[in-house]
């Protein structure tokens, strides 16, 4: 019963997922960018672009110079999780790929660093005045999220094993339409539950940013507007109107 | 006006605490219905200005990129709460980046989002009422679009985009402000944003002909609609009049003098600065800027070189290539942009700011100094928010704040920084711009310059600085207002090419 139910969960959520999230994509990279707008200093070709997207998505770089509190515990959290999810990749691999054992034991300790970094983060909304004064309430259930998250998946790494080896049959049967039995543990039915949520409101929350980010024009545009003219298709029109 | 004092300084630069409703009410005039039926916007708040405002926020995510990603990427982390110069000066909340943003965030995922539509409270959305709508014409005429929040948050989010946005539907229903739009209609009539006219214009300058030749015993010209003149310069209209901005303006004429050059000014085209953009109003500046484009064809000019203003560089450098074709680089195929491109010599930057103009003079030795002239002025540099983070100056990025530096120290012995923090990208606004440069703003105007005040104090009391340079009329008319209220000499502030004007030696070469 319940192996049925967290098969129809997870496909519904991985199908919310990836539709939503390929529909808010196109919607970004449909929308034009009528006006030259980067933050300048901004790089002059397309090469000095990559380089400044690569230093803002992998080392965060304007968060940096903004305040090492907030990207400190920002840092620990997503490279911790970054670290988490390709350790889970054993559960969806069969045989497991050479560089996801090497990483393991990381991967374990990184479940502890992000619950580290989300409390931070947690902390600063409660405590910090200023953005106390800007959180929402969805802004506090998406930490508690992220933390029952890594909590309960930590509970059965550290506290209460679960049988991974069934977990691994019954995932990899997923991926081939081919319902297997999930342990009946409430640890993991929990951590499956909030996993599957998590997927579930991506498309629709402040999740965004992360495609959001390769979409923002102050950061992926490059500065030469007075070599190259910058024209879009609905200012274009403009110009066949009149002159 | 006299009940205005300055803010105290901040003995530490701590991040002051919030006072919720401190700005409240505090906003600009609106514009009355002369002043909006002139641009072609309705002369009234509309009574369906509720469905009128959701449509044009609709048309808007459809028409800007930056608008909508803008909308959904931000996580409320907070980087930016302490980084305005609004916020700095008057502790309301709402004039926090982040805050100002979900004003209108608040209502994008009520009416645009399922998740507000399901559970407003939830993820803080809510319905437009009236109320809403009068708190956007409040904080959205108290940010000055001047961009140091998007320098530093973590995906480029950058508040003047949302601003503009906020102004363009505030337009759209009929609730204009008044300062802005007043003037965009002079430019529509007469030309320039002070509604000076041709023969006043030519008048003026053949004033001042006859005050430098007096002055410096030499013909320095100031001409006006001069056809098949090499250059046409573009300056704002404040140069021509307001102190201490005609000081820079003969300062540029001196530069065009020592060195020959053949330029003329426009009686169509007098005025550099765009106040559309303040508005974040597309067409209306395009049609501003189009006075440029008519200007440079009917002249047959080879060379646009843009004075000494900070929004209208950025329009210039970043936008007028879009707009109208002033730049380079049109498709064969763009006939358009090609019509203007053709006529124009590309073996130089069009358009040129006049620091890049007089700089890549200095380089070829083509200009003689007396840098002792300044020696009476201890000197620093106030980068003005539109160029340092909207805009460029020579080919490598930061020239923008090199090359005003370089002319400084080319035509003067005394120049110190201000602190890093306030300085370069990372520079605070004057308080006066985005379209608030006007006196009914006079209280937020004060209190948004606190941030550069403090640090120009520090510079004074440690360096003996009597003179901040500036490449901006706004912020020459800001600095020139409110200094004074903070115990400085207005007369501390003018523009880079006053001290060029102060050390050229005409005759020379």
């Amino acid at each position: 019963m319940a192996s049925t139910v967290f098969a129809i969960l997870f496909y519904f959520a991985t199908l919310l997922l990836v539709v939503g999230l390929l529909y808010r994509i196109s919607t970004y990279a449909r929308t034009p960018a009528p006006l030259k707008i980067p933050t300048t200093p901004a790089p002059t070709t397309a090469g000095g672009v990559v380089l400044r997207m690569t230093r803002e998505v992998v080392f965060f770089e304007s968060l940096f110079k903004s305040n090492l509190w907030i990207w400190g515990f920002g840092m620990m959290f997503h490279a911790s999780l970054a670290l988490v999810v390709m350790r889970h990749l054993r559960y969806f691999t069969e045989p497991v790929w050479e560089w996801v054992v090497l990483i393991q034991p990381f991967g374990m300790y990184a479940g502890i660093t992000m619950l580290l970094g989300l409390f931070g983060l947690w902390g600063r909304r409660i405590f910090v005045e200023r953005i106390r004064y800007i959180s929402t309430p969805s802004d506090h259930l998406m930490l508690v999220l992220l933390i029952g998250i890594g909590a309960s998946g930590l509970m059965m790494t550290f506290v209460a094993h679960t049988d991974v080896i069934a977990v691994k049959g019954y995932f990899l049967g997923l991926m081939h339409f081919n319902i297997q039995v999930l342990p009946a543990d409430l640890l993991l039915m929990l951590h499956l539950s909030l996993v599957a949520l998590l997927l579930i409101v991506f498309p629709f929350s402040k999740l965004l940013h992360a495609p959001g980010v390769f979409f923002s024009p102050t950061r992926n545009q490059t500065d030469n507007s007075r070599e190259q003219r910058h024209l879009s298709a609905w200012a274009a029109k403009l110009e066949s109107e009149k002159n | 006006m006299a009940d205005i004092v300055a803010p105290a300084y901040r003995t530490i630069p701590i991040i002051p605490a919030l006072k919720p409703g401190a700005m409240e009410g505090k906003g600009p005039f609106v514009a009355n219905d002369k002043i909006q039926e002139a641009l072609g916007f309705p002369g009234q708040l509309v009574d369906d200005w509720h469905d009128r405002a959701i449509a044009k926020m609709g048309e808007l995510l459809t028409k800007y990129r930056s608008f909508r990603v803008f909308m959904d990427a931000c996580v409320h982390c907070g980087a930016c709460t302490d980084k305005c110069h609004y916020f700095i000066g008057t502790q309301d909340p709402k004039n926090m980046p982040v805050a100002r943003q979900d004003l209108l965030r608040s209502v994008y995922r009520r009416y645009f989002t399922l998740p507000g539509k399901l559970f407003p409270k939830l993820v803080g959305a809510r319905d437009l009422t009236r109320e809403v709508l009068d708190e956007w014409h409040n904080y959205y005429h108290q940010c000055s679009e001047c961009r140091r929040c998007s320098v530093f948050c973590p995906y480029g989010i950058d508040t003047a985009e949302i601003t503009m946005a906020a102004r363009d539907i505030l337009d759209a229903v009929g609730y204009g402000q008044k300062y802005s739009n007043e003037i965009i209609g002079k430019v529509h009539k007469i030309g320039n944003n002070l509604g000076l006219p041709g023969p006043a214009l030519q008048d003026t300058l053949e004033g001042l002909e006859e005050d430098v030749k007096e002055d410096t015993g030499f013909d320095v010209r100031f001409p006006l609609d001069v056809k098949g003149a090499e250059v046409l310069l573009i300056t704002p209209s404040a140069d021509f009049f307001a102190e201490p901005h005609i000081d820079s303006l003969i300062g540029y004429a001196k530069v065009f003098h020592a060195t020959g050059t053949s330029w003329t000014m426009s009686s169509v085209a007098s005025e550099a600065g765009n106040f559309g953009l303040f508005i974040g109003n597309y067409e209306q500046m395009r049609k501003v800027a189009l006075r440029i484009r008519e200007a440079a064809l009917e002249l047959g000019v080879k060379r646009i070189v843009v004075g000494e203003c900070g929004h209208a560089w950025r329009v210039a450098y970043s936008f007028w290539n879009t707009l109208s074709g002033v730049g380079s680089g049109a498709d064969e195929v763009d006939r358009y942009a090609q019509m203007l491109q053709k006529q124009l010599d590309h073996r130089y930057r069009q358009p040129t700011h006049i620091c890049e103009f007089t700089w890549d003079l200095i380089q070829r030795n083509a200009l003689t100094f007396d840098k002792s002239a300044n020696d009476k002025h201890i000197i620093t540099f106030h980068d003005s928010c539109n160029v340092a983070r909207g805009s460029r100056m020579g080919d490598l990025p930061g020239g923008q704040f090199e090359i005003p530096r370089n002319v400084i120290k080319a035509v003067a012995n005394n120049f110190v920084e201000m602190a890093p923090n306030t300085t370069r990208e990372q520079t605070f606004c004057c308080g006066g711009g985005g379209g608030l440069l006007t006196d009914d703003l006079m209280d937020l105007r004060v209190k948004g310059a606190l941030p550069r005040m403090e640090v120009l104090q520090q510079v004074v009391d440690e360096h003996g600085v009597n003179f901040m340079a500036v490449i901006c009329a706004i912020c020459k008319t800001q600095f020139s207002k409110v200094m004074p209220i903070y115990g400085f000499d207005r007369k501390m502030v003018g523009g880079v090419h006053q001290l060029v004007s102060n050390a050229i030696q005409l005759g020379q070469k």
